[in-house]
């Protein structure tokens, strides 16, 4: 079996978004992923989240490394062009669909090994260039699709389904995409739709570099006693430090700081990220502090998750190159051509 | 002592210590010389690293107009004490060697077959000039003067030369000019001018335009639409992106806006650099990258990703010396098979041998063309010696009336009047199917890329008939690039003969010249110089025509031979290597004295062996 068409027959009744259109219109091919993968909750997570913002599918450019994960983006949003590129490098092919087409809403997926292992440095350097993307890493632990050898975020002493014991540091990649510049950082668990889903939203809306680390437990290789991201151990170290609702055009803005008050960001595109604390000390506005605490909050084995940093006036790479607003794919012979005389003077300056 | 004797028609080098200056000197003295009319081709020959950082500037003045290497050196002038034995040694018995005279040298360094011509340099300027950047500076523009006086360069063609450069900065152009004539009264009056090598006036450079050909690619990449460019340094290619930076500020800047045109990102590696390129290119954006043979060896895992996907790149190699690191600021033609089958599987990719700039220039505009026509990765093949030096070429030309070939790509319009769509499916049977750009309509015409295999619509499948399916239209697509590729240029000898040799890229104005000398002495050789990958059939029916081909090439392996052997099924016994790759640009010397030697070893009388299949009795 090699491509499985989902029957795409519309219940009368399903509910519309905006755009007149249906959770199903948003969906891709079956999943022939592991039942109970985590993965395929944050294919649904994404389907649930673009139906709600009524983003147009085909307005959507899906891009994913190797992986288990990185084979989602055929799961969902069907309409879109998608990218299954090589192992840990779609930050770049990224990077270049976004430099040439600066309309379209660019969505990332890709996995640990992908992105922390593998793909560490182009991780890094999309995130300090500020490309305006989603950017989601299905974070199990383990290469799934290779058959269940460590990646680079096991934590230490985490162990493997075999019963070795993982000796080398886990990469925090949340962390680090704040350290590096990333202007909307968040992480959230495959089975929590309700943090999740409008993780996904604040970060489609937001204007720059937003990376979320999803822990989505690999059912096949570690999920199991010992594994410190199997669904029980989640479930039982997960400390959100707030909620979030994004609430597209809002007019009116209010900012509170006060304890399990709700605060609220408004970003460029005119949609309001309406945080609500559920850790009185966390401040998800200050890089620093949140970085901090997250690290800390690790050392006592918890998982932080939440909206971790938020810097609602973000600078994405198109700002910094200083490009036309007009995608560079549409600019044709007369814009781009210097022409003949051009090319006269040209030579006249070199005899 | 006889010394040389020669007119528009010698070997001149400069010994430089980097950073001094010289370079700017150097350029005007060879420019100089062309604006009297006499063809000059100068060469930067710059160590990747040595201490007291020598470069060397190697002028050929030949009114013949041969642009290659010619080697050796008629006159030296030896501006680097670290680099002086090597420098003196190196010049021809009977030549010249111009120096700083002011710290005397011990008469056991010099040669006594030579002409020894001491100026005290430093001595001049440190009694003119008190600011010791200046003292530098004008040592560079005194003893240009001084080499006007000697070598009969003509004062007034230098100085207009200096005033172009200092236009709108008079301040700067005075203290040049009485810099210069200091040089020139001071070898006048006491240096013996005029020397055996003489420049005269000549009328053999025409409109020609001096240029190099990073400059030249970058340029032909804004000319042929590139908006996109990711690059990661190496020499000798950073310059080309430097290059294209600069036109890109002079003429895509948007004049309403001030909003740029272009995007230009200085990737984190050659890893990065190819990604943007493919992921820019899979958008619609034209893309290009520019590197040299380590960063295509990184590249190679993405470039099989663009062969099997299917999406156009760009991609400039400026080759140098290798293996590994090799002798990075030397060049080479010994990246050809890499570039021919870059990547793990069944690869082929599309090559371009520009020869100097000005094909540079066509060849990378061409090579955006043919990469959105064919969808697929495509390799301009530069080197060092075209890229990094300024040669004397023909005026770059563009028709205004030609438009950019976009290649098959569906558009909304199409896709609503209900064009049948399936990514990989080959509808005109020439092996290219037809794409549509991410965002384009609501519903129709999306699908996925992927380096995995896919059916004819886009959809995974492990299917063994259709992997053989899309890897037979692979090939039938690399059949159909001969006819967007250049041609070959065929020079036949000027009488038929049974011998051919076929060359390319850099090796072409040695080759040429190297031909001018078997012709004078009346041996014809057939020549044709290949200008693609893959080779159309003029090449391999060339070479079917001859009974021994000889094929020159920069690298020490025969990788064309290599590539002709595979891909034109050729018995290898017919085709023999003349093969150049100490890091130097191969010379007609070197070709001439290389195939003559064959030649007689192929038992050839030269002066009888002239018509092709005649009774030889040999
Ligand atoms: C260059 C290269 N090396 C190795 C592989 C094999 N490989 C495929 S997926 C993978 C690991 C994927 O792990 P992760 O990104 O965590 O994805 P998961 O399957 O866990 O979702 C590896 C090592 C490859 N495809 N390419
Ligand atoms: S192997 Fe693991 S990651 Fe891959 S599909 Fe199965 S459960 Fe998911
Ligand atoms: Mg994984």
């Amino acid at each position: 079996m090699t491509y499985l068409a989902k029957p795409k027959l519309h219940h009368p009744d399903l509910p519309k978004n905006a755009l007149g259109l249906t959770r199903r219109d948003y969906e891709g091919t079956i999943s022939t992923l592991c039942a109970g993968c985590g993965h395929d909750s944050i294919s649904a997570a994404i389907i649930q989240a673009c139906w709600e913002l009524a983003v147009q599918p085909h307005r959507v450019a899906k891009l994913s490394g190797i992986g288990c994960s990185s084979k989602t983006p055929t799961y969902f949003l069907d309409k879109s062009h998608g990218f299954n590129s090589v192992h840990g490098r779609m930050p770049s092919v990224l990077t270049g669909a976004n430099l040439a087409n600066r309309d379209l809403l660019y969505l990332g997926v890709s996995g640990d090994g992908d992105s922390a292992s593998i793909g560490l440095g182009q991780f890094a350097h999309s995130m300090r260039r500020g490309v305006n993307m989603t950017y989601i890493v299905e974070n199990n632990g383990v290469y799934g699709l290779t058959k269940g050898q460590f990646s680079a975020t096991a934590d230490r002493g985490s162990k493997s389904k075999r019963g070795a014991v993982n000796t080398d540091e886990g990469i925090d990649l949340a962390c680090l995409a704040m350290q590096l510049g990333a202007t909307y950082v968040a992480r959230s668990f495959s089975g929590d739709k309700h943090q999740l889903v409008p993780l996904i939203k604040g970060a489609l809306t937001h204007p720059g570099a937003a990376f979320i680390d999803v822990v989505s437990p690999c059912v096949a290789f570690n999920n199991h006693e010992g594994s410190t991201r199997s669904y029980d151990y989640v479930r039982h170290h997960n400390e959100a430090v707030n909620s979030l609702d994004v609430i597209t055009m809002h007019k009116e803005i209010t900012t509170e700081y006060a304890p399990g008050s709700v605060q609220e960001v408004r970003q460029h595109d005119g949609s309001v990220l309406r945080l609500r604390k559920l850790a009185d000390d966390y401040d998800s506005s200050n890089r620093i502090s949140a970085m901090s605490y997250v690290q800390s909050h690790y050392a006592r084995g918890e998982i932080v998750t939440g909206l971790l940093f938020v810097e609602p006036e973000a600078i994405d790479l198109h700002e910094h190159l200083g490009t036309t607003m007009r995608p560079l794919n549409e600019l044709g012979d007369k814009e781009l051509c210097p022409g003949s005389a051009a090319l006269a003077q040209f030579n006249a300056s070199l005899r | 002592m006889k010394t040389l004797q020669a007119t528009n028609d010698f070997v001149i080098k400069f010994a430089n210590v980097n950073g001094s200056g010289s370079a700017s000197a150097n350029t005007l003295f060879a420019k100089s010389i062309a604006r009297m009319g006499v063809p000059v081709s100068p060469r930067n020959i710059f160590p990747s690293n040595i201490q007291g950082l020598p470069t060397w500037y190697e002028v050929r003045v030949c009114e013949a107009g041969w642009n290659a290497r010619r080697g050796g050196a008629d006159l030296m002038v030896a501006m680097n004490p670290q680099t002086w034995e090597k420098d003196v040694a190196e010049v021809t018995a009977g030549g010249y060697l111009f120096y700083d005279s002011t710290r005397p040298m011990p008469s056991g360094k010099f040669r006594d077959d030579i002409l020894v011509i001491g100026m005290p340099l430093t001595e001049i300027c440190n009694a003119t000039y008190t600011d010791p950047r200046q003292r530098q500076l004008f040592k560079n523009i005194i003893y240009v003067g001084a080499l006007s006086a000697l070598l009969g360069i003509e004062l007034a063609e230098v100085e207009k030369l200096i005033a172009e450069q200092y236009k709108g900065k008079e301040k700067l152009l005075e203290p040049n000019v009485k810099a210069l004539r200091m040089g020139h009264e001071y070898a006048l009056a006491k240096l013996p001018c005029p020397l055996g090598l003489q420049v005269r006036r000549a009328d053999k450079v025409g409109d020609k335009v001096f240029l190099e050909g990073n400059n030249a690619a970058a340029l032909g990449a804004v000319f042929g639409g590139a908006t996109v460019c990711a690059w990661y340094p190496i020499t000798p290619s950073s310059s080309m992106a430097e290059a294209f930076a600069k036109h890109c500020r002079k003429y895509r800047v948007d004049k309403e806006t001030g909003k740029n045109n272009f995007a230009i990102v200085q990737a984190e590696d050659e890893l990065a650099s190819i990604g943007m390129v493919i992921g820019a290119a899979w958008n619609g954006a034209r893309a290009f990258t520019c590197t040299s043979g380590p960063g295509i060896s990184l590249m190679s895992e993405f470039i099989g990703l663009a062969y099997f996907a299917e999406i156009p790149a760009t991609l400039v190699n400026v080759q140098r010396a290798g293996p590994s690191t090799g002798m990075p600021t030397r060049t080479q033609q010994s990246d050809v098979l890499l570039c021919a089958y870059a990547s793990h599987g069944d690869t082929k990719h599309p090559i371009l041998f520009p020869q100097d700039a000005k094909e540079a220039f066509e060849f990378t505009a061409d090579a955006l063309d043919i990469a959105d026509r064919l969808q697929t990765p495509v390799f301009v093949l530069t080197d060092l010696d075209i890229g990094m030096n300024e040669r004397l070429c023909d005026p770059l030309t563009w028709d205004d009336a030609r438009t950019y070939d976009r290649g098959k790509v569906l558009t909304k319009e199409q896709l609503d009047a209900g064009a049948r769509f399936g990514r990989y499916l080959d509808v005109d049977d020439d092996g290219i199917t037809y794409r549509t750009y991410p965002g384009t309509h609501p519903s129709r015409g999306s699908f996925f890329t992927r380096g995995t295999s896919r059916d004819r619509y886009a959809r995974y499948t492990e299917e063994g008939s259709a992997y053989v399916d899309n890897m037979e239209r692979l090939l039938r697509k690399f059949e159909t690039a001969k006819h967007y590729m250049p041609k070959p240029e065929v020079r036949p000898g000027a009488k038929p003969s049974r011998y051919g040799a076929i060359y390319y890229g850099s090796t072409a104005p040695a080759m040429e010249e190297a031909l001018a000398l078997f012709e004078a002495e009346g041996i014809h050789l057939d020549a044709l110089r290949v200008r693609a990958f893959p080779f159309q059939d003029t090449v391999i029916d060339f070479v079917n025509d001859h009974d021994h081909v000889f094929v020159i090439e920069q690298n020490r392996d025969g990788q064309l031979r290599t590539l002709l052997v595979a891909e034109g099924a050729i018995d290898p016994s017919r085709l023999g290597s003349v093969l150049h790759f100490d890091g130097t640009p191969i010379t007609a010397r070197f070709i001439h004295g290389d195939i003559a030697k064959r030649l007689s070893a192929l038992q050839v009388t030269p002066l009888r062996r002239t018509v092709a299949g005649g009774a030889s009795g040999e």
